[in-house]
């Protein structure tokens, strides 16, 4: 099965990989492949189209200013299980494409418990057994794969009332609000997260890349796999030649 | 000039005034159902077929005077017809004419999501406006009486108006034009209530029905259709007229719980974020 997906994945990544291009600089290194990148896009794009439209249906106080986006209430609720439905198909390759990476291990277990310690930023460096996710990034995906589950599988009654019947779709209703809430307070953590809390993360997602000094910053033992060094000997070494240039600077 | 007797009193998903509430006062109006004088001819449903515009239909034979399996998008009012044997062993007729019930607290207007799409007026009709509906059928879900039909051409729900196109000129509902009986009967909610009871009462007292009531469910506020019935305790006999008629409890928990919820911590995470950023400030890759 999972050698299946493995080959199915691969394969798609060396198909984007050949049509596509990374360049990674130097002091760089490559952290998401061209296929990785533009699953990722696609999945946000149809994810924003299902929000924007799913919003508008959701609040009278967004159906005026977020119908007209999609010409009309009518047009709205016509194509919000279309966008939803591209959502989760889409998604489903994101989930294959990071069954690995997101497979949840003991490290997780450790970093989810100095969680506090990473909200609060404290340490300037990650603990050394912060892989390619953290776990915090791990919970996220997981988060958003139940969440999407739970929007499908209410989603469809609230599709075909009339085939499914009404208790279905009575329930069908709470349970989409409640998917909803999880994935929409989970999608602005990773905007931020993603963006205007770690400077250097956004561009992985667009170019491909991260700076070394990202990479041993917040996923020491990424680094260690994808370069073969030692992430606290590299950061350290490279504080001790910034305050050497520093001195030299101001003599 | 319309007469000015519709009045709108709710609008569905609106935020906002209700433009025109309380200019005029208004009395609210209701049909008088009696069951136990209705012969079950069916002049109501062709009368309503007819002012409504809407095509005569095929329908099947199914050992029942019954004309329709149930009410539809195109067929807003049915005779439910049932053969019921009394405790006795003797048989009886119970015909209960289907339609809207125009609750005064209407689930069908609560579920709605879309901005105007019904309306309900200060004389207690609960109208659908077509032209503003948006097909998403949370209307089906919630009424407590499974009235309202949705047609998958128009993608568009329908359901009896109690003819306020009528009723806004002064003139009676269709349906009630036509009863020969006089079973059907239109006025203001406190004088139909006064018949009504007075008619329950004639049935426990001369004519033997010692249960006999009137079907106006406080559950719902009360409804502008109001039935006689033989037996008020078991309305679920008369082609399944709910006992005790709710607006899904799912409903409240989505609407009055999980969205006020969700609504309020997708809008704190934002500025949490925000002054995360401002407080910590941003994991700078090191050094």
């Amino acid at each position: 099965m999972s050698t299946a997906i493995d080959r199915f994945d691969e394969g798609a990544r060396a198909r984007f990989a050949a049509r596509g291009r990374t360049i990674v600089r130097d002091d760089e290194l490559l952290r998401h492949p061209v296929y990785t990148r533009v699953l990722h896009w696609s999945v946000a794009i149809f994810f924003i189209l299902a929000l924007l439209s799913g919003f508008a249906i959701y609040s009278p106080w967004l159906f005026h200013s977020l119908t007209p986006l999609f010409g009309g209430g009518a047009m709205t609720r016509l194509l919000h299980p279309w966008f939803s439905l591209g959502f989760v198909v889409l998604f489903v390759l994101q989930v294959l494409n990071w069954l690995r990476p997101m497979t949840w291990t003991d490290a997780d277990r450790r970093w989810v418990r100095r969680v506090r310690e990473y909200v609060a930023n404290t340490e300037p460096v990650e603990p050394e057994y912060v892989d390619f996710f953290n776990g915090g990034q791990k919970l996220y995906f997981w988060t958003i794969v139940a969440s999407a589950v739970i929007f499908l599988i209410s989603g469809i009654p609230m599709w075909f009332p009339k085939t499914f019947g009404r208790p279905l779709v009575d329930i069908g209703y709470v349970l989409h609000d409640v998917a909803a809430l999880v994935m929409l307070v989970g999608f602005i953590v990773h905007i931020y997260e993603g963006t205007a809390a770690q400077p250097g993360t956004f561009r992985s997602m667009t170019r491909g890349t991260v700076e070394k000094r990202w990479a041993w910053t917040h996923h020491p033992a990424w680094y260690r796999r994808a370069t073969g060094r030692n992430p606290r000997a590299d950061y350290e070494e490279a504080v001790r030649r910034r305050s050497g240039r520093h001195e030299s600077g101001t003599s | 000039m319309p007469s000015g007797t519709l009045q709108i009193k709710a609008i569905s998903a609106h935020s906002g005034s209700i433009p025109g509430a309380g200019v005029q006062r208004e009395e609210e109006v209701c049909k008088y159902i009696d069951v136990t004088t209705c012969i079950g001819c069916k002049a109501c449903e062709v009368a309503c077929v007819e002012w409504n515009n809407m095509p005569f239909q095929e329908t099947k034979f199914e050992n029942t005077y019954q004309t329709m399996p149930a009410t539809s998008w195109n067929y807003w009012n049915l005779i439910k017809f049932n053969e019921h044997q009394r405790d006795d062993g003797t048989l009886m007729w119970l015909m209960r004419k289907d339609q809207c019930m125009h609750c005064e607290d209407p689930g069908c207007l609560r579920a709605c999501p879309a901005d105007g799409a019904i309306v309900q007026y200060t004389n207690g009709i609960v109208d659908f406006q077509q032209e503003n509906c948006i097909g998403c059928q949370y209307c089906v879900s919630g009424c407590p009486f499974d009235i309202p039909k949705f047609n998958s051409q128009t993608k568009k729900v329908y359901k009896c108006t109690l003819c306020s196109d009528r009723v806004g000129q002064g003139l009676e509902p269709a349906c009630i034009k036509a009863c020969p009986t006089g079973c059907l009967k239109f006025g203001t909610k406190t004088d139909m209530r006064a018949i009504a009871d007075a008619r329950a009462r004639q049935l426990r007292e001369q004519s033997g029905f010692a249960s006999a009531g009137v079907y106006d469910p406080p559950s719902v506020n009360g409804t502008h259709v109001i039935y006689v019935l033989h037996d008020i305790t078991k309305p679920e006999l008369y082609g399944g007229l709910p006992a005790n008629p709710r607006i899904p409890p799912t409903l409240t928990l989505w609407k009055g719980v999980a969205k006020p919820i969700a609504l309020f911590l997708a809008m704190l995470a934002a500025p949490v974020a925000f002054f995360h950023y401002v407080m910590e400030g941003p994991k700078e890759p090191q050094p």
